[in-house]
């Protein structure tokens, strides 16, 4: 049950390249990750590839396959016609490094700018207690395999390379969702989600949502309730009101700004 | 790459070509090679100890194989179980392992889990919940109670990540897609100590020598010389290999693991791992004929405390107090083993496997609750709802309990300033390690290696070992090697070659016969790679890559025929068809595997476990360690 699979494969590097034509047998059960890893053994010693686990845990291995912004291990052969070409070509909006691999830096280099949990002391017992439904919250967030598929398919940065310098993007708007949603933790990151993470750059196309293998509901779940949060501190007419005659809003009582 | 690009693309490092032999240097106090949860651990007890630290790994941060462990992390924390306590994880942990684990590094182990397990909760790790709010334990196979702190079923996940923030957090410097493939020595007067590492860039394919008297080696697993495994491509034996090369010894390589539950279908996933939470969490083990096989497997050692009956096994999940464990959560190797002869005996699935069933046992609510990942990774990738139908699968290549000889409370190898830690340590499983351990073993260690490694960096002031350029010039003439030949074979058929060896003929059961041949098809394949070719150049080249991480492949390859040719009984992950049974006298010995005076393969020697106190021998029931067996030599045995 095999059979010979077309694929336009982008060849090349930061100087510039072209999509390269490639014939390859595939069988049944495969994904586009085995076929890319056939034509590396048998056609192109040298086809530069990032992926680890091949079983779409890690978030290694992706590309755009088809335009369309996928883990080539979680793509399978069998959602395409067979006579159909199959068209790899790298993240786009990150620099290209050679072939489909290509210098995601930016990702990294906004997570050291993020904040992280600040926890108070353990109970008497040494434990620290916190019920089960309050952790699932942040718990869809951290199913993250940092993947960067939300933050190559995000139109603001996508085609707007000058307003990466401010917007720390979908993958790290979960993160700062997760943190002000962690049951225990202390700290207050409204302003700085809103701030240094450029949070209001964001106009909510949930293109992020839709391209997520994690099936994480980035939009809905993350960035909207933060633009919510950060909406009732900044421009709530009656937190405004509030805050001028001395009543406060007691939604982050207990919280350290940062 | 041009000269004026100095700067690296993806790191921002410095691309120092002024020094001295035109090479990036780097100067730490702590070199950790790995980043996976031992190789962050140990960075960080390095960082907050007081080092200067450098992680350097093959992959991008977070994508170590770590990610991919999913049922949770042995402590005994007593959340669910208040009688457990570290003297019964202890005794599972020697007894999951036949009895020939070093037994200070299980000890160690099991009294330190629980609070390295409550640190990754202080620095932002969300585990699962008891009714109580503590932090929920889950049942795994060879654990007396309830003990895998986990989240779902992605607990590898929950932790690299955290220990990648917790890393990001301190400011740790993380050299990434960067390869070491010498440990750098200073040779003398006295004693050979390490002065450094030495390794490419990926991404460019040019060398960067760190100067550091402490290296941490925490390069993982082999599982990638086998051909089914659940393991990552970064699995090539990375630091068992440097370990050999630079004077150290490995133990316990014939021990390897195959795990009970791998996907066998479709032909691409084949070999990727199905969580034993599955069994856990209620799942049982079918034939074709839909018999629950495994009460026809339960051995002599764990008689008392299996489940005979149906009945009995399936009031266990509600009563642990008055049942005993269901068969399907034996350890691993019992299961594999019976899995594997179901299979032989016809017994098998339309692919080759055998059913695990949950779908008849729990609701779809719950499995899609406590299993997450797996009902994800058979739709989307089998097509099997989980919830509505079994799975099939069989064993797969997991983990090799095998690996570097550490002094059990630093982690030092043989050779000073050299550690290990985590999966490419050895002694701490044994001849079989139980789910959950590994991520325990990690932590645990990982904290200790940072900490040993930091005070020895520091007792040498500003008396540091020196790197020998003539090594450093070495290291990069063999690393280019494979573009100097002509005509030569493709790595990547090497790497299949060995694959299907490996897992042909030093497989699951091993005989005498296969062996032998196994190691001459190591050999030939030996002489294969010194005229490997690689083609295109030096930049983001995964034909170079594979060509040098062959060379750590084939060497580690043979340490595991040897010694499995050696052993001639059967004990833990070591299976020979030719000596059936654990024998008393081999119970007492661990094969202890060095570089041969030609430095191209291994020798074999034998040497005795290091004996338990008696203060640790009580919780052992009697003196038998293992169960009386017809051995090779006739008769009854202790």
């Amino acid at each position: 049950m095999s059979y010979d699979l077309k694929m336009r494969i982008w060849r090349g590097d930061a100087g510039g390249g072209d999509l390269g034509d490639y014939t390859v047998e595939v069988s049944e059960g495969e994904v586009v990750l085995d076929a890319l890893h056939r034509v590396q053994a048998t056609q192109a010693g040298d086809l530069a590839i990032r992926w680890n686990c091949k079983a779409g845990k890690c978030g290694s291995c992706s590309a755009e396959i088809n335009g369309r912004p996928r883990l080539l291990c979680m793509t399978r052969l069998s959602d395409f016609d067979e006579a159909e070409t199959i068209t790899v070509t790298p993240m786009r909006a990150f620099p290209v490094i050679r072939d489909l691999v290509t210098d995601v830096s930016f990702n990294y280099e906004k997570a050291k700018e993020l904040p992280y949990a600040e926890l108070p002391p353990r109970d008497a017992d040494g434990k620290r207690r916190m019920a089960q439904i309050d952790v699932e919250r942040g718990q869809e967030f951290r199913k993250c395999i940092e993947c960067f598929l939300c933050q190559d398919v995000c139109h603001v940065v996508r085609d707007h390379e000058d307003n990466k310098q401010a917007f720390a993007g979908p993958r790290f708007f979960l993160r700062y969702a997760e943190l002000d949603m962690h049951p225990l933790d202390t700290h207050d990151r409204r302003e700085l989600a809103q701030g240094a993470a450029g949070l209001g750059m964001c106009n909510i196309t949930k293109c992020c949502t839709e391209v997520c293998p994690e099936g994480i509901k980035i939009t809905d779940n993350a960035i909207i309730p933060m633009k919510e949060r950060v909406v009732d501190k900044k421009y709530d007419p009656l937190v405004w009101l509030g805050n001028k005659i001395g009543l406060r809003n007691r939604d982050n009582d207990g919280r350290t700004e940062v | 790459m041009n000269a004026s690009q100095s700067r690296h693309p993806m790191t921002g490092n410095e691309m120092s070509g002024a020094e001295r032999g035109g090479l990036e240097r780097h100067r730490y106090d702590v070199v950790v090679v790995g980043a996976g949860g031992a190789g962050l651990r140990a960075a960080i007890a390095a960082h907050d100890a007081g080092a200067r630290v450098a992680i350097v790994c093959k992959s991008l941060l977070g994508k170590a194989h770590t990610v991919m462990a999913e049922g949770g992390i042995a402590a005994a924390m007593g959340n669910r179980w208040p009688e457990d306590n570290w003297e019964v994880h202890f005794r599972d942990t020697m007894r999951g392992g036949k009895m020939l684990n070093n037994w200070r590094m299980a000890q160690l182990h099991a009294q330190e889990a629980p609070e390295r397990v409550m640190e990754l909760e202080d620095w932002g790790a969300l585990f699962d919940r008891t009714e109580d709010g503590l932090i929920s334990q889950r049942d795994f196979g060879g654990h007396k109670y309830a003990r895998l702190a986990h989240v779902g079923d992605r607990t590898g996940l929950e932790m690299i990540r955290t220990l990648q923030q917790r890393a990001v957090q301190l400011g740790i410097d993380v050299f990434m897609e960067c390869t070491v493939t010498e440990v750098l020595l200073d040779k003398g007067p006295g004693d050979p100590r390490v002065s450094g590492a030495f390794g490419y860039w990926r991404e460019t394919g040019r060398f960067v020598v760190f100067e550091a008297p402490s290296v941490i080696l925490a390069t993982g697993g082999i599982g990638k010389s086998f051909k089914v495994t659940s393991n990552s491509w970064e699995y090539t034996g990375d630091g068992h290999a440097l370990a050999l090369r630079s004077g150290a010894s490995l133990i316990n390589m014939e021990f390897v693991q195959f795990h009970p539950t791998g996907m066998v279908w479709p032909p691409s996933v084949k070999g990727l791992l199905v969580t034993e939470s599955v069994r856990g969490d209620g799942g049982v083990l079918k034939n074709s004929e839909g018999e629950r096989f495994m009460f026809d497997y339960i051995p002599e050692f764990f008689k008392s405390e299996t489940a005979d009956t149906i009945e009995e096994a399936d009031r266990w999940y509600d009563d642990k107090a008055n049942n005993r464990r269901p068969p399907e959560l034996l350890p691993r190797d019992e299961v594999a083993r019976a899995i594997n002869s179901e299979i032989k005996a016809g017994r098998g699935t339309p692919h080759g496997g055998i059913y695990l069933d949950i779908a008849s046992r729990r609701t779809p609510e719950f499995i899609r609750k406590r299993l997450p990942s797996m009902y994800h990774q058979f739709k989307e990738l089998a097509d099997v709802d989980i919830t509505a139908e079994p799975m099939e699968i069989g064993p797969t290549c997991h983990y090799v309990m095998g690996g570097v000889e550490v002094d059990a409370d630093t982690q030092q190898s043989a050779v000073t300033g050299l550690y290990a830690v985590g999966e490419c340590s050895g002694g701490m499983h044994g001849s079989n390690r139980l789910g959950g351990n590994s991520l325990g073993d990690l932590l645990v260690f990982g904290k200790r290696a940072g900490e040993a490694a930091t005070a020895y960096t520091r007792s040498l002031g500003e008396r540091r070992p020196e790197i020998d350029e003539a090594d450093v010039k070495a290291g990069q003439e063999s690393a280019l090697a494979p573009f100097a030949v002509e005509g030569g074979e493709n790595p990547y058929t090497i790497q299949h070659d060995l694959q299907q060896s490996m897992n042909d003929l030093v497989g699951i059961i091993r005989t005498a016969s296969e062996l032998e041949q196994s190691l001459a098809a190591i050999d030939a394949l030996k002489v294969r790679a010194t005229t490997m070719v690689v083609e295109g150049h030096r930049q983001y080249n995964p034909g170079w890559h594979l060509a040098l991480d062959l060379r750590s492949m084939l060497i580690v390859s043979e340490a595991i025929a040897k010694a499995a040719l050696a052993r001639q009984e059967s004990r833990g992950g070591h299976t020979r068809d030719d000596f059936p049974g654990p024998d008393a006298e081999w119970g007492t010995k661990n094969l202890v595997v060095d570089l041969d005076s030609a430095g191209t393969g291994v020798d074999l020697r034998e040497k005795p476990l290091p004996l338990m106190p008696d203060e640790l021998k009580k919780y052992f029931d009697a003196p038998p360690v293992v169960e009386p067996v017809e051995t090779q030599e006739g008769g009854k045995q202790p």
